[in-house]
Parts: C-alpha cells; sequence; structure tokens
C-alpha cells in the first residue's frame, strides 16, 4: 500500500518535471522570440529600437508556458500529497521532501503573484529553478519514504515546518524580484534596457513588489520560528537552545526585521533595500543548505 | 547645539548620548550587530549544546581552544559581548517606543486635525455638484466604516487607523517581554539530567542528578519532591533504516511521598508535568546487568551498569568498577546489543534493539584510584596504572573466569535519560510572542489615513490622504463618493 503511493508520487514528480521542463522551454521560445522579432520588424519597419516589440505574437506562448506551469504545480502537488499519503504524514520529514515541498511552494507563490502582477517575465527563471530543485532532489536527496523518528511525531511538524516553507517560497521570490531590481537598475543607469528587458516592469514596481512580499510574509516567518520554540520545549526541554538551524533562523528574522525598518522607517528604497533584501534571503537559503547537509545540531534528521 | 558643545557638561553629554541611543538609526545596527553576533556561535561548537566538541576542540588545538576562550567564543550566547548588544539595543528600543506610546496614547485621544482650506492638493481628490445632505450620509459612512470624525463648520476631517500605530507598539513592547521572559527563566530556572534503569526509581533531589545546573536566583529547597518508578520502556526501530520510531515510557509518578501513586504513558513529544517543571525523555540506552565475583566466589559486585551509546544501533561502552574485590578490578566494556559478524578485533552493532546482545569486556586488576579524591567518570576507568587480565565476549547467561575471579554477564535493562528543567520564565515568553505576532500583523495591515469631506455652496469635495503611500485608499474614497451619490 504505502509503497504504492511512494510509486505513484515519484511518478507524479517525474511528471511534473517533465511539464516544468516544456514550460521553461516555452519561456525560453517567448523569451527568444521576443528578442528576435524587433529585426524582423526592423527590416520593414527600418526601426531599431522603439517600435520593435510585438507581443501579440509571443502571447500565445507566453499563455502556453504559463499553462504548463499550472499543470506542473497540480502534478507536483499530487506528488507532495502522494509522499504524504506513503509516509502516513506530512511529506517534510527529510531533505528531500523539503525539497519538492519547497518547489512547490515557490511555483505557488510565484502562480499567486500572477494572478495580481503580469509577472510572465520570471517564468523562465522560476521553471529553470523548479527544474533544478527538483533535479537535485530526485538525484542527491532521495530517501525511500518511511515513518518519522519520534521527536518529529507532532502536529507541530505540521504547523511549523509548512510555514517555514511558505515563508521560504515567498521570501526567495522576493529574492528574485530583488535581483531583477538590480539587473534592470544597473541597465537603467548605463542608458536603456536590453531589448528582452523592454517589456519587465518598471524599476518602481519591482521595487514596491519585493518589499510587499516580504511585508506579507514576515508575520509568517515570525510565526514558523514562535511555533519551532513551541515545539522544542515539547520535544526538547527547552524552547530555545541556539541550535545552528535555530541561530540562522534568528539571523533571518533579524535581517528581515532590518529590511522593513530601513524601509519603513528610514525610507531606504532602489539599490540599498534590494542588496538588502537580497542579504537577508541568502542568510535562509545558507541555513537551509549549509545546516542541514552540513551543519551539526538537533535539526540533522534530514536524511542525508 | 554645537557652537556651545564644549559646555554642555556631563547631563547634556549623559543627554546627547541617550538621544544617540535610541535613535533609530543606532537602534538598526545594534540589531544587525546583534545578528551578526550570532553567527560564530554557529559555526564554533557551544558548550551549552556539545561540552564533547569543546573539550575535543581543547585537546587537538589547545592554543585555538584558548583565544575562543578569551574571547568566550565557546559561550557565545552568554558571553559580555553578545549580552551587552542585546542589552544596548533593548534599552534603544525601550527609549525609541516608550515615547511614542505617550506620543500615541495622546494623538488617540486627540481629534483629527482642522480639514486643510485646500483639499485639491490632497493626494486623492475629487469634486462635484451635490444636494446639500451629504455631510449626514458622510457621517453616517464614516461611523459605519469605524472613523474617527471631527465635524466642523461645513465638513468632517475623519480619521482611521491608529491600530497601525498601536500594534507596531505592541510588537515592540511584546519583544521586551520576551527578554523579560527568558532572563527570568535563566535566573530562577534549574535544568537537571539522570540515567535511571528501567525497574528503579527517580526521586527529585539535587544528589541524585547525574547532572545538574541552576539559575543564580534559584532555591535548591524548591525542587518539588515528585518520584518517577520507570516501569517500562519500549523503543520500536525501522527494520529497513534502523531510524527509531516510538519511544514509550511508562511510568508511575507520585507528586509527593504521601500522594497517591498514579500510572502515566511519556513520550519524546510528551513531557511529564509538575507544576513548572516538566521531564523530558531524552535520551536510551542499555544497561549490562553482570556480578562479579572475587577469587573464593563471593559476589563483589551484582547489579546494572549504564553504558553511552556511541552510534545509531547503540554501540555503547562503559565502565565496571568493583572497589570491593580483593585486589580491586575494574572492567572496560562494550555492549553490542545486535552484534555483527566478521570484523577485526572490535565489535559492532548492527541493530539498536537487543536481537542477539554481546558484550565485550577488558579486564583489569589494581588501584582503581577511588580513594584518592579526585573525581573520575564513571563511564571510564583510567588504566595506565593497571594490569590487564585479558580480553572476552560474552553472551547473557556467559561467565569469564580469570585468576582473581570472574564475571558473569547475567542479562540486560533498557535505561532512559530523564531531563528535568523548570522555566518559570516561558510563559511570559509565551504571551510575548503571541503578542508580538498580533502587532505585527495589525501594523504591517491596517493603513494610517485621513479622509475629509466638505461641503461649500457650490460643490462637495472628498479628499484623503494615506501614511506611507498605503494603497487602497483612492478605493474607499471612490466608495465613499459613490455612497454620498456622486455619478460614475
Amino acid at each position: 500500500m504505502s509503497t504504492t503511493w511512494a510509486y505513484i508520487s515519484n511518478y507524479l514528480v517525474y511528471s511534473s518535471m517533465g511539464v516544468f521542463a516544456l514550460a521553461f522551454i516555452a519561456h525560453t521560445y517567448e523569451t527568444a522570440f521576443a528578442v528576435r522579432a524587433p529585426h524582423l520588424a526592423d527590416a520593414a519597419q527600418g526601426n531599431l529600437r522603439t517600435k520593435t516589440f510585438d507581443y501579440t505574437r509571443t502571447e500565445k506562448i507566453a499563455r502556453i508556458a504559463t499553462a504548463m506551469m499550472i499543470l506542473g504545480f497540480l502534478l507536483l502537488l499530487a506528488g507532495v500529497i502522494a509522499r504524504g499519503v506513503s509516509a502516513g504524514r506530512v511529506p517534510w520529514g527529510n531533505m528531500y521532501e523539503f525539497s519538492i515541498t519547497g518547489a512547490l511552494a515557490f511555483t505557488g507563490a510565484y502562480l499567486g503573484a500572477l494572478r495580481k502582477y503580469d509577472l510572465r517575465w520570471l517564468g523562465l527563471f522560476v521553471s529553470i529553478s523548479v527544474l533544478l530543485a527538483l533535479g537535485t532532489a530526485v538525484t542527491v536527496l532521495y530517501v525511500p519514504s518511511a515513518p518519522l523518528v519520534p521527536a518529529l511525531k507532532s502536529t507541530w511538524l505540521v504547523i511549523h515546518v509548512s510555514a517555514a516553507i511558505i515563508s521560504g517560497g515567498v521570501f526567495l521570490l522576493a529574492n528574485v524580484i530583488a535581483g531583477a531590481f538590480l539587473v534592470l537598475d544597473s541597465m537603467e543607469k548605463k542608458g536603456e534596457r536590453a531589448p528582452w528587458a523592454k517589456r519587465l516592469p518598471s524599476l518602481d514596481t519591482l521595487d514596491q513588489l519585493s518589499y510587499r512580499l516580504v511585508a506579507f510574509v514576515f508575520p509568517l516567518w515570525t510565526f514558523s520560528v514562535i511555533a519551532g520554540a513551541i515545539w522544542a520545549e515539547s520535544a526538547w526541554g527547552r524552547y530555545w537552545g541556539w541550535d545552528p538551524k535555530e541561530t540562522w533562523a534568528f539571523i533571518t528574522w533579524v535581517a528581515y526585521a532590518a529590511y522593513l525598518h530601513a524601509r519603513v522607517t528610514i525610507g531606504w528604497r532602489g539599490r540599498r533595500a534590494a542588496w538588502l533584501c537580497i542579504f537577508a534571503g541568502s542568510t535562509f537559503l545558507f541555513n537551509y543548505v549549509y545546516v542541514n547537509v552540513w551543519g551539526t545540531g538537533k535539526h540533522t534528521y534530514s536524511g542525508l | 547645539m554645537s557652537e556651545n558643545a564644549p559646555e554642555i557638561g556631563t547631563v547634556g553629554l549623559l543627554r546627547f548620548m541617550w538621544r544617540q541611543l535610541t535613535s533609530m538609526r543606532t537602534a538598526l545596527v545594534l540589531l544587525m550587530m546583534l545578528g551578526v553576533a550570532a553567527i560564530p556561535g554557529s559555526f564554533i561548537p557551544q558548550r551549552s549544546q556539545n561540552p564533547m566538541a569543546v573539550s575535543d576542540v581543547f585537546a587537538t588545538s589547545p592554543t585555538k581552544a584558548l583565544w575562543y576562550e578569551r574571547f568566550s567564543l565557546f559561550d557565545v550566547y552568554a558571553s559580555p559581548w553578545f549580552s551587552a548588544i542585546y542589552i544596548l539595543l533593548f534599552i534603544s528600543l525601550i527609549g525609541c517606543v516608550l515615547p511614542r506610546a505617550f506620543e500615541h496614547y495622546k494623538a488617540s485621544r486627540a481629534l483629527p486635525p482642522v480639514t486643510p482650506k485646500n483639499l485639491s492638493r490632497m493626494e486623492f481628490h475629487t469634486e462635484w455638484k451635490g444636494t446639500g445632505n451629504e455631510l449626514e450620509v458622510a457621517r453616517a459612512w464614516f461611523k459605519k466604516n469605524r472613523f474617527r470624525v471631527r465635524e466642523l463648520e461645513g465638513s468632517i476631517s475623519a480619521e482611521k487607523g491608529f491600530t497601525r500605530e498601536t500594534g507596531n507598539l505592541f510588537f515592540h513592547l511584546a519583544l521586551v517581554l520576551i527578554l523579560i521572559g527568558v532572563s527570568f527563566g535563566s535566573l530562577f530556572g534549574m535544568r537537571g539530567d539522570a540515567i535511571v534503569n528501567v525497574g528503579e526509581r527517580f526521586i527529585n533531589t539535587p544528589t541524585t542528578f547525574d547532572s545538574l545546573s541552576f539559575g543564580k536566583l534559584f532555591n535548591e529547597k524548591s525542587l518539588p519532591p515528585f518520584s518517577i518508578e520507570v516501569d517500562k520502556f519500549v523503543a520500536k526501530y525501522n527494520p529497513v533504516t534502523n531510524a527509531p520510531e516510538d519511544y514509550t515510557l511508562s511510568v508511575t509518578v507520585k507528586d509527593s511521598p504521601e500522594s497517591a501513586p498514579v500510572k502515566k504513558i511519556v513520550k519524546v513529544n510528551s513531557p511529564l508535568t509538575f507544576g513548572s517543571t516538566r521531564v523530558y525523555l531524552q535520551a536510551n540506552g542499555y544497561s549490562p546487568i553482570v556480578t562479579v565475583r572475587d577469587s573464593i566466589g563471593n559476589v563483589a559486585f551484582q547489579g546494572p551498569v549504564p553504558f553511552l551509546p556511541q552510534d545509531s544501533n547503540l554501540s555503547s561502552t562503559g565502565a565496571i568498577k568493583v572497589p570491593d574485590a580483593t585486589p580491586q578490578l575494574g572492567f572496560v566494556g562494550s555492549f553490542f546489543p545486535t552484534i555483527g559478524r566478521a570484523n577485526e578485533g572490535g565489535g559492532i552493532s548492527v541493530f539498536p534493539e537487543a536481537l542477539d546482545p554481546r558484550l565485550f569486556l577488558a579486564a583489569w586488576t589494581g588501584d582503581l584510584g577511588l580513594d584518592n579524591g579526585r573525581p573520575q567518570s564513571v563511564y571510564r576507568i583510567d588504566t595506565e596504572t593497571l594490569k590487564k587480565i585479558g580480553l572476552k565476549s560474552l553472551a547473557p547467561g556467559e561467565t569469564y573466569e580469570f585468576a582473581e575471579g570472574s564475571i558473569t554477564f547475567e542479562t540486560y535493562v533498557p535505561w532512559v535519560n530523564l531531563q528535568v528543567v523548570r522555566d518559570p520564565g516561558k510563559s511570559s515568553a509565551l504571551v510575548g510572542s503571541i503578542v508580538a505576532i498580533l502587532g505585527l500583523l495589525a501594523s504591517l495591515f491596517t493603513r494610517r489615513r485621513r479622509i475629509w469631506v466638505s461641503v461649500t455652496k457650490k460643490n462637495i469635495e472628498v479628499a484623503g490622504l494615506a501614511k506611507n503611500s498605503a494603497p487602497g485608499l483612492e478605493n474607499e474614497i471612490a466608495q465613499l463618493a459613490r455612497a454620498l451619490g456622486r455619478a460614475e
């Protein structure tokens, strides 16, 4: 029974990778087309830079790409659920499961934000990073589906880890947008944007968007840390012990708190704010990779 | 201020320093410093978490260890420099938040400001020809939407979103509450560990602990007089991965020597609770039960000896000291719950459950050094001055006989490590955390804004202003305008 579900889960995860790969190709094609199209248009109109983009021609493929992203998301969602069913618990007990659930949260954050903002230009990046995350998960991190060690058997696993995974997905999305801001900002400082970047949102929009994502998810991250503390109190006999994972969760919290203060109270905008956002996001990523793989401490039952 | 700087005197200087400390920028710098200061503790082993790793550093590179020690790098989170940063941060925070709290309190009792003369200069502004009763409608609309309202001649000034600052202040004060909880817990709390064999009883007095640490203001006599009898311990392991799946500890507890015994179950995530003291199941292992006889057959020692696990399959090491034998006997031992086959000399355990247990013993004789007053570990024997008798591998029931006597490996019992923790500060830390989250939500998701409605002879004007250019005000004004009868 449980091995069947594990098998189904693997099948679904592999299928979602196939679909994400198609989405990636569609996004690449779309981007490439948008760059090449001007030259075709140039020949007819004799205009090199200004009237170059014909988005009606890439719109179709962009829609296909988004449809693929949604399909990939649904397949991955089913894969994650099947993994949970096979183990008889929530699917975040080891690094393989964190990775597939994290990829799901990242795609979900992208698709959620897509409902409100036109972020399809991010699709290329989102699809390739999800593919890389899933690829690493199935090749390097895979472990057979198994029950949890006693310390993890708690309702707090559901609450604490899901909050952490969702926060992580949104933090990373904010990071990507802050990164895009920096790239576009230096382009604009030198002159004007490269052709492919012209359709990307204005610097102001990007600046605001990364801030809103962080402000939206910072309370959830705070909650995740506190939920972890409550759980640690019942499992390890103390609510805070400066375990490496706890320390880095604290550092991430402090970095984002500084970012929010810098923006709201001091009024940082633009490059400085983007760098601070990226710095804060990298502390999160560092925590995920370093503590799980090379770290010591109580959070290292990741199955690696 | 700067031209008479040399004359500011001590009070002026203190005031100047206080202003600097409580400025937002200083608070931010301190916050970032706190984050950076937390980093070394995640790379360098910490005494509070892993004292063995700290001793390893001292053994392998003493110079490095000495320098680490000088800068408290083995106790980062209790070090003077780390404390200095967070104490300064919290002083700065209090100095920042308290004046703001008073100001906010005053502002929340004051009326909204008078309607400005020129509303068309506001961020959002709309104007149309009205019918005359708009102020009535506006008053009702503001009331329904819970605005604070100031009525003026021919206009209404309304304000909403004080929750933003209230939440913000509560968030920061809640952080102070968390810090108070943490300090209170470390001053008045205690933490102790005791290894208890199945079948034995633990009594909560200072002498029964293997290790015990308590806060500066903890009163040793205030240990609650409970006792725990360890009836049964069952560990389940996954047959494929060898990983533990479940630990169940059955105990009989008494709140005090007079009270009636109650049977309870302890699991990793469900500790025992005695008031503000909790007892956790933190580790487990095996105690081989041995009988040691001297050369004429008298029993010199009999009982379980806890061995310490060395790996996830519970290969364990320990020492059996028999000072009552003549001459004294000592055994350095390894216990393997399920012995693995074929390896050179040493043993290995292949499964954590005791399916095929073996006890490997090295027998020594001579002065064990227990009488010279120097403290020594119960898990180790210093064999330097001892004479080796021999080596033997025993299955349960087997006996190793030698000239000075014999040792019989009777059987084994599991032991559990009970961790007794009292932390009287944790509930205020929890309350602080909950208030912090609620405050954070309130401050991040409410917007402070003002809306004015003004009726002149000719026109109705509606205008609004939002702090921090919060979104949504445009919509709100459009709604109000619609309610006031503005045609689309």
